[in-house]
């Protein structure tokens, strides 16, 4: 017993459940976005098997997961985004699509705070500012 | 222990828990890469000899698996490997020759070759057909037991090649062929899961290998075979779809032809519009969706809104090469 409490705090990452939850969200989360018509139109005529894996990434990301990604990556890799008018009303819908996302995999609520404020982080990278 | 990565006909030496993109890199060899995290699949490559552990091959689709696609930055080799990139893996050439020629409908011809000792396919793979310099790409219809490879091809107006092959090209010729490769082939990982298979025009010529080679391997779930054309004319194999469906009672053909509205013996729309209409729920089925690129792509899209997992749809669009010089001239007014 006194081991658990020793034990350092586990990752938000290893909590939500690792890869294999993020492999179990990216297909919910994608088909989310893919039906949402408020941003459904910014992954047009995109490779579904290639985009599927950026989502991934995100996923990963916003769980608190190993990634590499820097502001300035999100900067270039949503530049041309912007320019197509992606705002803040945009990375609102997404906001939404990644906690439903987690809802219906019967993520506790506390941990979903966690993933968002991680995905918050982002927003002005994202969005160029 | 030394191990060794075999890539692009030269070895490396690894250390033991490198991976084989830190390896290869440590050498100076480039390898696209991004997160480095197995996340991003940018440093997807695939081993042709070597055991590769299901650590590095998350998120790839099973047929990918299957033949050996990996994470570059996840795979960490505990004994000799020979890799490489996903796109440079057509290296070895065939010699096959053609022993039979039939028209199957006015445009669609069907060629069969003899097949080469040592040519490794799976039902539903395709190759290319080189001739002095130019190739094009081929989907196999037969299976890997017949003792030929079958391909069907359409003349285009204008298309050199399918005319080469159509109309020069005589039985007892020649021809070089390049290696099998694509992901649209049955796998035996689940024998009771719906699978959902969709083709236009000649796209049918993967779908019939892979609808036999399922049967072969003893598929229990049903099969539904959509096949589309403009008009009934574009139709082929109708006699033998409809004989396999009456010898396997999981196995169901439906006909389409889009832009005939007097057609009576065939479902009147799209072939991907119809299927939809059949089966509007996808979740848990496999789909093969070959031909037309606009149909594979709508239907990849709806299919997986429908409720298929991106994994679970394996897509072959058949993108049409005819050299702009080529097109037939406007006609003068």
């Amino acid at each position: 017993m006194s081991q658990a409490v020793n034990a350092a705090p586990k990752s938000l990452y290893d909590r939500i459940g690792g890869d294999a939850a993020v492999n179990a969200a990216v297909d919910i989360f994608y088909r989310k976005v893919l039906a949402d018509d408020r941003i459904n139109r910014f992954f047009e005529g995109v490779d579904m098997d290639r985009q599927a894996a950026k989502q991934k990434a995100f996923l990963t990301m916003a769980f608190g997961g190993p990634h590499n990604y820097t502001g300035a990556d999100m900067r270039r890799g949503h530049a041309h985004l912007v320019k197509n008018g992606l705002n803040d009303s945009h990375f609102d819908a997404v906001m939404e699509n990644l906690a439903a996302t987690l809802t219906e995999l019967n993520v506790p609520a506390a941990l979903i705070a966690e993933a968002a404020k991680i995905a918050e982080s982002t927003r002005n990278d994202v969005l160029g500012r | 222990m030394t191990i060794e990565i075999t890539f692009n006909d030269r070895t490396y030496p690894v250390h033991e828990g490198e991976s084989v993109l830190d390896g290869l890199e440590r050498h100076g060899v480039a390898v696209p890469s991004s997160c480095r995290n197995g996340v991003c699949q940018s440093c997807l490559m695939r081993a042709t000899s070597g055991e590769v552990p299901a650590s590095a091959q998350s998120g790839l689709k099973p047929t990918q698996k299957e033949r050996g696609y990996f994470l570059a930055c996840q795979f960490k080799p505990t004994g000799n490997v020979t890799v490489a990139l996903p796109d440079a893996a057509d290296q070895r050439r065939f010699t096959a020759r053609v022993v039979e020629k039939t028209r199957l409908n006015p445009t669609v011809s069907r060629i069969r070759l003899s097949k080469p000792q040592d040519f490794q396919f799976k039902a539903g793979q395709f190759m290319r057909v080189y001739r002095d310099g130019e190739s094009r790409s081929y989907s196999i219809a037969s299976m890997p037991q017949q003792d030929y490879l079958e391909l069907h091809i359409k003349v285009f107006p204008g298309g050199h090649f399918s005319s080469w092959l159509c109309q020069t090209v005589q039985v007892g010729e020649e021809l070089t062929i390049g290696e099998a490769t694509g992901d649209c082939f049955y796998l035996a990982d689940n024998l009771d899961q719906p699978l959902l298979m969709i083709a236009t025009g000649t796209g049918l010529a993967p779908l019939w290998g892979v609808v036999r080679d399922a049967l072969a391997q003893g598929h229990r779930g049903e099969i539904h075979i959509f096949h589309g054309s403009y008009v009934r004319d574009g139709l082929y194999y109708m006699d033998e779809f409809a004989a396999l469906a009456a010898k396997f009672p999981n196995v169901r053909y439906y006909p389409c032809v889009s832009d005939d509205p007097t057609e009576s013996q065939a479902l009147r729309g799209q072939a991907d519009v119809q299927a939809l209409k059949h089966f509007p729920k996808l979740n848990g089925w496999r789909l093969y969706l070959c031909g037309n690129p606009d149909m594979v792509n709508t239907m990849k899209r709806k299919a997986f809104l429908a409720g298929a997992s991106l994994k679970d749809i394996l897509a072959d669009p058949f993108i049409v090469t005819v050299p702009r010089q080529e097109l037939p001239e406007a006609p003068a007014a």
